[in-house]
């Protein structure tokens, strides 16, 4: 076994409660199920209770990282796993930054952190050692950037450490809190931060320093070649030139772009709110993952002049993707350029899922709207475009000076129940859904997934396919069953680790090619089948915390609003609901 | 003519680690240790990027101060590391003011930039480059 295999199933195992760490060699699982997602799940069957509470100290957070880390282009991604303090099920977050490699040249292939700190604890990470620094002096610094900002100045390994941190939303348990990884990327659907902050962690550091030789140098540099000129072309070309906000504009054409809570699929300032409109106005850098040449992380720059002192100006960065301006922007019918990009730093800064914020804030407009609630429950004027409101109710979200936002910080799922206006909260699996309003699979997707990711299999595209060609809907049945089938093939590439947006470059022969020149012996067809032996353990383990599909509520508003495909039918949605849980059924008994 | 690794403009910088990990494969490493270019945020990524190399000095002080001429100038400008000669003092780390020679912990030995371009081949975005050394 090569050195590069060897060294990957070192997993480090961290006590919170009793301060202790020690590695293990996991070869027995990074053996059968090649690392990433894979790996993450098993580790979780271990660790997690099935009725483990989700911020209780019985919860685990589990990284971990695969072979291509590190080596490969666009292998950036790190997969954290946990209960999900939104659904009280197995969940899975990706995030990239420096994160992935930082934990490769550490030493480890997984990190797996047990228990409830005491006090607040930061962790610093190094080759060979793990301190746990005191973290008082930082718990309460509400700001996720300037957590990062003390602990650069005070923590090793400049330029390629990772550090992931929370901001008040985690310390303050809001369920969908994220977790911030250098700037601008992170960990930001389902929860995590919240976990975080229930077992007082409010940072790792984690500072590489290993190296390790390659067994078969040629093999190795020849199919990077191939990679690298790959993953510079045309297979990427989206992602680099407008970046993911190119979708705005091909959404709304489409009439599938999310809009005042989902009730329409067209917003008239998405002109204001492109991809085109932000690169022309106040695109201001681009920055990358570690390894990967596409760069796909847009900045923009904000200028503004302070209110209480004239020729008082700041200069702000902040990235911006499609999914947080559907979520802020047109699901919040907000189409000034300057107050979005105020609302996406609002989230930044406190440490919020950027997709369930804006979706939470979009029932609680329309709620405001329809009088089941007040203002003096909102104790802002919340209403559509009014991005200031918007910038309050996130504050409040996070300080919860009353019950309403008490609730607020649970979900959307939990405000519906207790306010009403349960037919226009959208949640999938009481998860807030990611922007795409393509037709039924997209939504089907939703409530079977892990990440709640549009990522999870792609299901928009397989909406947008059968709109562009015309052809009728699959039955339920074969809906669930292309889903599923996408979704297999993507823990192939979430074990390995790469970034989904790097699927169009590596297909399976490449795939195995790559694995082959580190060492590993993986044909195209053995991927596959991995990829579902993955998935259905993942699906395995939810069932055993008792999911099942068919008990979710089907918010009426998707059944509503028309899609491309036209108005989704209950009925259909249910059927694939059920057919999901037989099929589940099926494949886990065996 | 002699070449030299030029930074063209570090502002196009994205940060992307490309060029360091192609110096550590050149050797046959996986990793950032071995690299002889670095970079690192300038204090945030939002700030962009500083990209640290050996910029060849015509008279180079890391040589001078190096006891066992283990760093010999290289005509036109830049050094050649002798590494059998080194003894692991680390004088022509703290001699370099921009940074570029930092010490391997595994061989004790300094690590500097051969100016022989591999990173920049590998650099997505035109920051740097291998430059021949322009006649002063």
């Amino acid at each position: 076994m090569s050195d590069w295999v060897k060294t990957l199933s070192r997993v480090l195992y961290v006590d919170l409660a009793r301060k202790r760490y020690w590695v293990e060699d996991r070869e027995d699982l990074f053996g059968k199920w090649l690392g990433g997602i894979g790996v993450a799940s098993q580790l979780y069957k271990e660790e997690v209770p099935r009725a483990a509470d989700p911020l209780g100290p019985e919860n685990t957070i589990i990284f971990a990282v695969g072979p291509l880390t590190g080596v490969f282009p666009m292998a950036s991604k790190t997969i954290a796993v946990f209960k999900s303090p939104l659904n009280g099920y197995f969940a899975e977050s990706h995030a990239g930054g420096r994160s992935a490699s930082a934990i490769r040249f550490a030493g480890y292939g997984a990190i797996v952190i047990r228990g409830v700190s005491e006090r607040p604890i930061c962790l610093v990470i190094e080759p060979d050692r793990v301190r746990f620094r005191d973290a008082s002096a930082l718990w309460g610094v509400r700001s996720a950037e300037t957590v990062g900002r003390i602990l650069r100045e005070i923590t090793p390994g400049a330029g390629v450490r990772s550090i992931l941190r929370i901001g008040g939303a985690g310390e303050k348990l809001v369920r969908y809190a994220m977790v911030m990884v250098e700037t601008f990327r992170h960990f930001g659907r389902m929860g995590l931060g919240a976990v975080f902050g229930s077992k007082k962690l409010k940072a790792i550091v984690i500072a590489p320093g290993k190296v390790y030789r390659f067994p078969d140098m040629k093999r190795y540099r020849d199919i990077y070649q191939k990679i690298y000129d790959l993953a510079k072309g045309p297979k990427t070309k989206k992602y680099h030139d407008l970046g993911t906000a190119e979708n705005v504009l091909v959404l709304d054409a489409i009439g599938a772009l999310p809009t005042k809570n989902f009730s329409s699929g067209r917003f008239d300032g998405a002109g204001e709110i492109s991809g085109e409109a932000l690169v022309e106005n106040v695109l201001a850098r681009r920055v990358a993952c570690s390894a990967c040449p596409v760069a796909c992380i847009h900045l923009a720059a904000i200028r503004e002049e302070y209110e209480d002192e004239k020729f008082m100006y700041k200069t702000e960065f902040i990235s911006y993707d499609y999914e947080p301006i559907y979520a802020l922007g047109t699901n919040l019918g907000v189409k000034d350029r300057f107050g979005l990009l105020k609302l996406f730093k609002a989230v930044e800064d406190w440490g919020l899922d950027a997709i369930s914020t804006g979706v939470i804030l979009a029932w609680a407009t329309e709620a405001l709207e329809r009088g089941l609630i007040t203002k003096s429950e909102t104790l802002v004027d919340l209403r559509w475009g009014d991005w200031r409101s918007y910038v309050a109710a996130i504050e409040n979200i996070v300080r919860q000076p009353n019950e309403f936002y008490k609730v607020l910080a649970m979900g959307v799922e939990e405000a519906a129940k207790r306010y009403g206006g349960e037919d226009f909260a959208m949640s999938f699996n009481k998860v807030e859904p990611a922007g795409y309003l393509t037709g039924p699979l997209f939504f089907i997707s939703l409530a079977i997934g892990f990440r709640h990711s549009h990522l999870d299999s792609g299901a928009y595209s397989l909406d947008q396919r059968i709109f562009s060609s015309g052809e009728e809907l699959p039955s339920p049945r074969e809906a669930v069953q292309k889903i599923i089938e996408e979704e297999a093939w993507r823990q192939v590439l979430t074990s390995l680790v790469l970034c989904l947006f790097a699927r169009g470059v590596y297909d399976e022969n490449l795939t195995s090619e790559a694995l082959g020149s580190l060492g590993y012996s993986y044909s195209s067809a053995d991927l596959r089948k991995l990829g579902r032996e993955i998935y259905f353990e993942k699906q395995r383990l939810k069932w055993e915390e008792g999911f099942r599909a068919s008990n979710l509520r089907i918010p009426k508003r998707i059944t509503e609003t028309p899609t491309p495909l036209g108005k989704i039918s209950k009925e259909y949605f249910e059927e694939a609901l059920k057919e999901f849980d037989n099929i589940v059924k099926k494949s886990i008994i065996t | 003519m002699v070449k030299r690794l030029a930074i063209l403009d570090a502002n196009r910088c994205v940060g992307c680690q490309l060029c360091m990990l192609a110096c550590s494969r050149r050797l046959g490493f996986a990793g950032y240790e071995k690299s002889a270019i670095r970079v690192r945020s300038a204090g945030g990524v939002e700030r962009g990027f500083t990209v640290v190399v050996c910029r060849a000095c015509l008279d180079p002080p890391c040589a001078r101060v190096c006891p066992e001429d283990a760093l010999i100038p290289r005509p036109g400008g830049g050094i050649i590391l002798r590494p059998e000669r080194c003894n692991g003092c680390g004088h022509c780390v703290e001699a370099c003011d921009i940074g570029a020679i930092w010490m391997d912990e595994e061989t004790g030995k300094p690590i500097v930039c051969v100016y022989c371009g591999y990173c920049a081949q590998f650099c997505p975005h035109k920051v740097i480059t291998l430059q021949e050394v322009e006649a002063v």
